[in-house]
């Protein structure tokens, strides 16, 4: 008999979970963008899919990333999903021996154990064919179990597991994760009674476990064991129903991320089905919560990117945790499925925010456009930290270069601050407006000393001249020997500015730069870990007190060391910075000033 | 009566009543740190926008609390969120969430106001 009544809760929860898995992926390929559908096209024929399947080994059943981050959670997930991937791999293996068939039922491998009962077969006869299947599949078990047991004492211990805080959860995740830690236990303890109670048939583990039990409960018969597979084939069954609705939603859904980001789809600042993927995608590991500064420093743990994305799922978006973001982009760097918090969060505030309309009618009164060979965009921020802008012009002057200011004196924002807001339509209002002056004076190159107007001058603006910030332009100028410089040995800290670190990928040039002058020490949380000074334009609604917070735990990063000055190349971070100090704060642009033998005098306060 | 250039002044009281004060306890209940505004103006002399235009976020303070729904609707326009006034606000006032909050306000009591 290959058929009993117990199966069909299995069955009904695969095929209510087939159902809606396909329907929820056609409903995202319809609703994409049909530039996002063309780079789909023809993709069985494209390697890029073998790329994806690599990608989906490691990271989906491996869990690489999460090895990476701390081994015992990296083992926790790789026990569950590569354990599980293994069982129903072998069990479909060792089931199509018994049944000879290429098709079977898909209970089938899932409830072997209880149709077939192989005399033949000893526990640990692992030689022959059936043997060794047998003998893996326990193993298997025993793997997956013990991923279970992590996931147990990770409960009460998750410092173990390198996570300080962990995720609350809903009600259907926890139906879901009660279901999920049952499947198991109970197919063990199925397995090992009707093991024990026909005497043989089980494997090394389920053999013995099954006649000790049936040694030491005479009563166990096979009624019990019965009860036991119908216990097992419910938390299958209702495992299945509840994970389209839970946080396990993760498991099919970034297996289609993975494919997708492959092919080139990315999740950009307006809303698009792949922003929906990349929500089910979260599996609320909570790595976002202690990465974050808020949490760490001002103690606000309820708008993390976990929470943030769960509440966009469960469409209960609330516009203060949308705001309450410094969208510093640490979440991103290091979320183990790679998902695009920032442009998630920019995106959430533009759906929002659909403002009044904006009017920039009064920026036309500008003259034309002077020519020039460079243009120095100073940046709104630039203007309150006029030492840098200062240090710009007195360097580009020693230097030669036939350059325009061209926010000298009336600046127009870049339109980043605007974008951060979620105001994508009135941010391309100031873009078009910008651009115009920028295509008009005819330079080749546009340096920048913000970070922030670099960045969207780079991924928005879409110029055809070199767009730099001015760590790369001055490293360029002092490579082709046209700024003579001389170094004075001070210990500096260099603190990496969101938006130039983590956001552009700017990491060396600035490093380089202050080698050259002066003499960097190594700080605690660099590069692309760098901390945010707490002074981003993407936190809409925090008080005063709460961005102080996190600007004294991002300076204690650099305090400890014995470093004489705090140097860093974003006004914003400098401003910020500034307050709370004790240090002096200075962008390199002021270093590399006070390094030019010239000007030695007029920037005294530097060099002494 | 004889005329001797003279003529009597329109009463200029202030009728409180008419202060339509809906708006601006919208935009406290959610920026409460528009209170501790003491209208120094140095957000209206480092903003980008005033540079081009006679903008000034002391005038939007001053039309929030009294209530010119009309006038306020107009001026905010012009903001471009570049955050500078934040920066200089020696109160501490969230003032680019304020700009936010007040678009918000505006668009919600749209009907109403």
């Amino acid at each position: 008999m290959t058929f009993n009544l117990f199966v069909l809760p299995f069955i009904l929860g695969l095929i209510f979970l087939v159902v809606v898995l396909v329907k929820k992926n056609r409903q995202w390929i319809r609703l994409m963008s049909t530039d996002d559908r063309k780079k789909l096209k023809g993709w069985y024929r494209s390697p890029k899919i073998l790329l994806a399947l690599k990608e989906i080994f490691f990271e989906s059943l491996l869990h690489r990333k999460m090895f990476r981050r701390n081994p015992l959670l990296g083992y926790m997930h790789m026990s569950f999903a590569f354990g599980w991937f293994l069982l129903i791999l072998f069990g479909n293996m060792e089931s199509r021996i018994y049944s000879g068939l290429w098709v079977n039922p898909p209970y089938y491998p899932i409830f072997l154990k209880f149709f077939i009962h192989d005399k033949h077969v000893l526990p640990f006869e692992i030689f022959t064919v059936p043997g060794f299947f047998r003998f893996s599949m326990d193993l298997l078990l025993m793997f997956v179990l013990s991923g279970l047991v992590l996931a147990i004492i990770k409960r009460s211990r998750s410092k173990w597991f390198g996570l300080t805080k962990t995720t609350q959860h809903h009600f259907t995740d926890k139906v879901a994760i009660t279901c999920l830690w049952l499947i198991f236990p109970m197919r063990l303890l199925a397995e090992c009674m009707t093991a024990g109670a026909y005497g043989y048939g089980g494997g090394f583990i389920t053999q013995h476990v099954g006649n000790v039990l049936a040694f030491l409960w005479p009563l166990n018969d096979k009624s019990i064991a019965y009860g036991f597979w119908w216990f097992y084939s419910l938390s299958l069954g209702i495992f299945f129903v509840t994970l389209p609705y839970s946080r396990y939603m993760h498991i099919p859904t970034e297996v289609m991320l993975i494919i997708y980001r492959n092919f080139g789809i990315k999740a950009g600042k307006e809303q698009s089905p792949i922003h929906e993927i990349e929500i089910q995608s979260c599996p609320k590991c909570g790595v976002c919560i202690d990465i974050c500064q808020m949490n760490t420093a001002a103690g606000i743990n309820d708008i993390q990117a976990v929470y943030f994305l769960q509440s966009v799922r469960n469409q209960q978006v609330i516009d203060g945790l949308v705001n309450r973001c410094l969208v510093c982009g640490r979440c991103e760097e290091v979320c183990p499925v790679g998902i695009h918090t920032d442009n998630q969060r920019i995106s959430q505030r533009n759906s929002f925010v659909q403002l009044q309309k904006q009017d920039y009618s009064y920026l036309n009164h500008e003259a034309d456009p002077q020519k020039a060979e460079l243009i120095y965009f100073a940046g709104c921020m630039s203007h309150l930290t006029p030492a840098i802008p200062r240090a710009m012009t007195k360097i580009l002057d020693a230097a030669g270069v036939n350059y325009l200011f061209l926010d000298e004196d009336r600046s127009v924002c870049c339109g980043r601050p605007m974008m951060l807001a979620g105001k994508l339509k009135q941010a391309e209002e100031l873009i078009e407006r910008n651009k115009k002056s920028i295509t008009g004076s005819g330079a080749k190159t546009l340096v920048t000393s913000c970070p922030i107007c670099y960045r969207v001058f780079r991924e928005e603006y879409g110029l055809d001249i070199r767009v730099l910030h001015h760590t790369q332009y001055l490293l360029e100028l002092i490579k082709k020997g046209k700024l003579p410089l001389q170094t004075y040995f001070r210990k500096v800290a260099y603190h990496d500015p969101c938006d130039l670190g983590r956001g552009s990928g700017i990491l060396n040039e600035p490093r380089e730069l202050v080698r050259k002058i002066a003499d960097p020490v190594a700080v605690r949380d660099e590069a692309k870990d760098a901390p945010c000074c707490g002074g981003s334009l993407g936190l809409l609604n925090a008080d005063r007190h709460e961005r102080d917070l996190i600007t004294k735990e991002a300076l204690a990063n650099y305090l400890d060391k014995d470093a004489e000055l705090l140097v860093t190349a974003c006004p914003l971070c400098k401003k910020t910075f500034a307050k709370h100090s004790p240090l002096e704060v200075v962008d390199v642009a002021e270093l590399v000033a006070a390094a030019i033998p010239k000007v030695e005098k007029e920037t005294g306060e530097l060099v002494n | 009566m004889k005329s001797f250039g003279y003529t009597i002044t329109k009463d200029r009281q202030i009728d409180y009543d008419a202060n339509d004060r809906r708006l601006i306890e919208y935009v406290e209940g959610i920026e409460p740190s528009i209170r501790i505004c003491m209208e120094c103006g140095s957000c209206s002399a480092t903003c980008t926008a005033g540079h081009f235009t006679d903008f000034s976020i002391r005038r939007l303070h001053t039309l929030l609390q009294r209530g010119e729904t009309l006038h306020l609707r107009k001026e905010i326009e012009k903001c471009m969120l570049c955050g500078k006034c934040q920066l200089v606000c020696p109160r501490g006032v969230n003032l680019r969430n304020l700009i936010l909050i007040i678009h918000q306000a505006l668009d919600k009591l749209h009907h109403d106001l």
